[in-house]
């Protein structure tokens, strides 16, 4: 190797510091800031273990128990505290296993920087044992991707891996490194990156743009905000608020916007999309000026494209040129970082209240209410509802916890229903629907934010698909509460059978182990309940509970997530029952 | 309307990067007419030309996600009427048409084509110019036995003047940004 060979001048040797590639990397994780990160060992990632053992005072290593709880713990991590989150896996299928997590967090727009072991240098390409095309596999999957193959690329590349992950639209860095690489030698010295070629993380706001936005608003007779995980990704929760409370324009969240503004906040009108609120979806049909602030127009969101916002003037503000125009046709884009366009606007827009527009939305809302929302959340039934228990899990949190959940029926639920006063606090998989995210993703939270409360809001079949993570609860003592919404079915599939396939039940229904016996098994302190009357208390000392905690409460077999667009149809065409 | 264009995307010399290109295409079905992958005027970079027959608002979103990629420095996309376009093609037969009946020869010529070589069992002829050109030759020389044929994809540069380094300039300044 010839970077190994070459004679240092004496300021390179007097700042830069002999040891292996696999030294080079711990080195570099913390030359990153990264005291936490989650993986597996296998062997051809070995030698960084080793070195994992010397430093684990300072680099605590969360052992999962498949690679994929990596990598959504890694999620949960980065999403809770805002940081890049780290994972690490062998090559093979330790690799493979990765790109699930790796999938949902480019498609959630999730700072994360994967390392895979890989086999060494001279054997790519001979089918060696567990050598996977990792960089190939993954490249449509993640923001960049690179394979070192020399130890005295190390520095470099994580540098830059983690400024790509976390800079602009943040997103997945695979790094795999070859075995001969973390065994070679290098002259190790870390320089932080804050460039990277022609790639631009931020695009420069242009002021014409955000003039010819506040015009279109200032003119607007109906004007609509929509935002998306855009605020929380660039820290403009508090521009956000200054702009609704200022122009009094009524503004909605995505799933994954959610929790940038409190729930509670009179201008904060509810959810977007297909089990979203009545009102937020009616009236992107009414609105005269949509103004999309980070969300990207997805079809969970949309419905059917033909039928969304014909009749508005759309203004996009979004960080990432390949969203504008993608799905819905603008007026203005304003190109860049949520924050720094807000605060650009800020000073250009009028203030107005936009009363009887607001009273639009008030009429939707009472009509969802008794329809929907007091049914669900204070049924007269015998059975209970996912909704009742979400309310009563309200009050105890005071909107003030993370609620982690997992895909389905219960995920809408709680993204419908829970409170939240804090940002960040609504962990989910949104894009890409990964039954199995919860339970990994609420330990890397609470790893992320371990002064907060987490809360993990699963079904009976998504828990089951990541069920062995409940072992890192074992090992490390980590204080998650899991609440089991448990039906015995996959809710969600279901009700589309019942609703479009003649209630042709396929492979929905659950025969499901004894999830007390399971979580106990595990060392966690559980409990069930199926009455209305145990409810309350069960919540409330699941809550008071010091450390993990497991609830499993039965709920009503075949109820149904209500409102609801079918698919193909318009957000106008909303069925309220 | 579905109409022909040409990409001029200009990228990092790297490894693996053609997948990373390629990749943008085959998610969305979009078929490649041809690829071309060279240097550029600029040192380090490299030029993928690619034709592909899309609507325009297709290959718009096409050329913004290809632009996305980190190791992309920019992508440009023109129809026909903004680029100087060419292919070149061989095509190899046997000898004993051109020494014997001189036919071939004439043909050749009439088509601006030439001789790139002559072997004793057979002769290579190269034509470059416009697909219909290639294939107005192939149909002549047809009757004298092709042996084998080979179209390269298309290469071309773009009409508008501004040159790629001050692209290039412009993206290095909002990139420190």
């Amino acid at each position: 190797m010839d970077t190994l060979t070459k004679p240092k001048t004496s300021a390179e040797a007097a700042s830069t510091e002999r040891m292996t590639g696999a030294e080079a990397v711990v080195k570099s994780l913390l030359a990153e800031g990264i005291d936490l990160m989650f993986g597996y060992p296998g062997g051809a990632i070995m030698p960084v273990y080793d070195e994992l053992y010397k430093y684990k005072d300072k680099l605590n290593h969360v052992l999962v128990r498949h690679e994929e709880g990596a990598t959504h713990a890694a999620q949960g991590y980065a999403r809770a505290s805002g940081k890049v989150g780290v994972c690490i896996a062998t090559s093979g299928p330790g690799a493979t296993n990765l790109v699930t997590g790796i999938a949902d967090a480019m498609i959630d727009s999730t700072p994360i920087v994967c390392i895979t072991g890989q086999v060494p240098k001279q054997f790519i390409g001979s089918d060696a044992f567990q050598e996977t095309d990792v960089i190939g596999i993954t490249m449509p999957v993640t923001k960049w991707n690179y394979q070192i193959t020399d130890a005295a690329e190390i520095p470099e590349i994580f540098a830059k891996a983690f400024f790509i992950a976390r800079s602009g639209r943040p997103g997945p860095v695979v790094i795999d490194i070859t075995k001969n690489a973390q065994f070679e030698e290098l002259d190790f010295k870390y320089e932080k990156c804050t460039k990277v070629g022609s790639y631009v993380p931020r695009p420069p706001v242009k002021t014409e743009k955000v003039k010819a936005a506040a015009e279109l608003i200032n003119n607007a007779k109906r004007p609509y905000i929509l935002y998306g995980q855009g605020i929380i990704l660039s820290g403009a929760e508090e521009e956000l608020k200054q702009l609704v409370e200022k122009t009094g324009i009524p503004a909605a969240w995505t799933i994954m916007g959610l929790s940038a503004m409190p729930t509670d906040h009179p201008l904060n009108v509810g959810m977007l999309g297909m089990h979203g609120n009545y009102g937020p979806n009616m009236m992107t049909n009414e609105c005269d000026v949509l103004i999309a602030i980070g969300m990207r127009f997805d079809d969970r969101v949309t419905g059917n494209l033909d039928k969304y916002a014909k009749q508005a003037k759309v203004i996009h503000i979004e960080i990432d040129p390949a969203e504008i125009d993608k799905n819905v046709k603008t007026e203005v884009a304003v190109l860049g970082d949520a924050k720094e366009t807000l605060q650009a606007l800020l000073p250009l827009v009028n203030e107005n209240n936009h009363e009887a527009w607001h009273q639009r939305f008030k009429e939707y809302d009472q009509l969802e209410y008794d329809k929907v929302i007091q049914p669900e959340t204070q049924p007269t039934s015998e059975e209970l509802t996912m909704g009742e228990v979400i309310r009563n899990l309200n009050d105890l949190t005071n909107g003030d916890a993370i609620i982690v959940t997992d895909v389905g029926q219960h995920q809408m639920i709680a993204c419908r229903y829970a409170h939240f006063n804090k940002t960040k606090s609504n962990i989910t998989s949104g894009g890409l629907g990964t039954m199995g995210f919860c339970i990994p993703a609420a330990i890397g939270a609470k790893m992320g934010a371990p002064e907060r409360d987490v809360i993990a809001v699963v079904g009976d079949g998504g828990i089951q698909m990541t069920i062995q993570e409940l072992g890192v609860i074992l090992q490390t003592g980590v204080n998650v509460k899991i609440l089991l919404l448990n039906n015995e079915f996959l809710g969600m599939v279901r009700q589309w059978q019942q609703l479009f396939f003649d209630k042709r039940y396929s492979a929905t229904e659950m025969v499901n182990p004894d999830f007390q016996l399971l979580a106990q098994a595990y060392g966690i302190t559980t409990k069930q309940v199926g009455e209305r009357a145990e409810l309350g208390n069960a919540l409330k000392e699941m809550m008071d509970h010091e450390g993990a905690y497991f609830l499993e409460v039965l709920v009503g077999k075949e109820n149904n997530v209500f409102p609801m667009i079918p698919s193909g149809a318009g957000v106008g065409e909303i069925r309220l029952e | 309307m579905k109409k022909t264009y040409t990409l001029s995307v200009f990228t990092e010399n790297k490894a693996g990067l053609l997948h990373r290109v390629t990749t943008g295409f085959t998610r969305r079905h979009i078929n490649i007419e041809s690829l071309t992958v060279s240097e550029s005027e600029v040192p380090g970079i490299h030029r993928y030309t690619i034709v592909v027959n899309l609507e325009e608002h297709e290959v718009q979103k096409l050329v913004r996600a290809l632009e996305k990629q980190i190791e992309v420095h920019k992508a440009f996309y023109h129809d026909d009427t903004n680029v100087v376009h060419q292919e070149i093609a061989l095509y190899k037969i046997p000898s004993g048409v051109i020494v014997h009946g001189g036919l071939a020869e004439k043909i050749v010529r009439q088509h601006g084509a030439r001789m790139l070589a002559a072997e004793p069992n057979f002769t290579v002829i190269e034509k470059t110019g416009y697909p219909e050109e290639i294939k107005a030759l192939y149909k002549e020389l047809e009757p004298f036995k092709i042996l084998e044929f080979v179209r390269s994809g298309r290469v071309a540069v773009t009409k508008p003047m501004k040159e790629l380094q001050e692209y290039l300039a412009e993206l290095e300044a909002a990139a420190g940004n």
